[in-house]
């Protein structure tokens, strides 16, 4: 229960972020990524805040032996640079520079009540439906 | 100078996020990993990615309400590009195991080497993406 409650309140914070940030402006994602249009670079700075505190705080936190609400972190240890990596990623980056949006904007943008987010995210749960059909064996 | 502030602590406000999600539960804030794995109805494993997503959403409507410009959305895509968009950002955020959150923000931040070459591909490919869009077909699709 602590951890579902927690989960609420992080995630009210990081799409307060996102906000904030811009990241929840389509147009200002795609002005972004379109560095020989009218470029905008300000986004970078959301990549360097986050990283910047999440760099520091992350090797505080994995000194502990444990998280608060949970027995163990859950934290990747692939290394391999594989296929579907690769493949997944550049798909992922082509769907993000035609509309730009990325998951979580997406989700936050729900709360329009427009049309455009609503059709964007009933998409992206079928393309990872989809691909969890054609390859049961993968778990994230 | 709003324009350098505000992306530079939104960045901020989310690299607090995922370290709380971290400190307090031991997860990755990858949002795609997040939804994906909300979608497999795991005993044990839905509550915290349902009330995560759930949060997203009651940001927006904060949001919405005090601040509406901020969800502003003036692209003119046609439906048919979004429902592709949306299946190529579903589809390859699982196959590639993450998104701007899980490979750009949590995964260079702990130096994964995974999670650089992603982010460097999914940059590279939207920004291709972006670029020729504006070029070919921006008014047409």
């Amino acid at each position: 229960m602590k951890s579902a409650i927690s989960s609420f309140f992080i995630g009210v914070l990081f799409a307060l972020g996102l906000g904030l940030a811009g990241m929840t402006q389509p147009q200002k994602v795609i002005s972004f990524l379109d560095i020989f249009g009218y470029w905008d670079p300000s986004l970078a700075l959301v990549m360097l805040g986050a990283i910047g505190v999440h760099f520091v705080l992350f090797k505080l936190i994995t000194k502990r032996k444990t998280p608060l609400f949970a027995e163990c972190f859950h934290i990747p240890i692939k290394s391999n640079i594989d296929k579907k990596l690769v493949i997944g990623a550049a798909l992922f980056g082509l769907g993000w520079g035609l509309v730009g949006y990325c998951p979580a904007p997406a989700v936050t943008a729900l709360a329009t009540f427009k049309l455009q987010p609503f059709i964007f995210v009933l998409s992206m749960l079928l393309g990872m439906w989809i691909y969890k059909f054609f390859s049961p064996k993968n778990k994230l | 100078m709003n324009t350098y502030i505000y992306p530079l602590l939104g960045g901020v406000l989310i690299g607090f996020a995922v370290s709380l999600m971290l400190y307090f539960n031991g997860r990755i804030a990858g949002v795609s990993g997040i939804i994906n794995g909300s979608l497999q109805l795991r005993k044990n494993d839905f509550l915290w990615r349902i009330s995560f997503i759930a949060g997203l959403f009651v940001a927006g409507l904060i949001l919405q309400f005090f601040w509406p410009e901020s969800l502003s959305s003036n692209l003119i895509r046609s439906d048919a590009v979004i429902i592709i968009a949306g299946l190529l950002v579903g589809f390859g955020t699982v196959m590639g195991g993450g998104c701007t959150s899980g490979h750009g923000i949590c995964g260079i931040s702990r130096l994964s080497f995974r999670s650089i070459v992603a982010t460097l591909i999914f940059m590279l490919m939207g920004i291709i993406s972006a670029t020729f869009f504006r070029l070919y077909f921006a008014g047409v699709l």
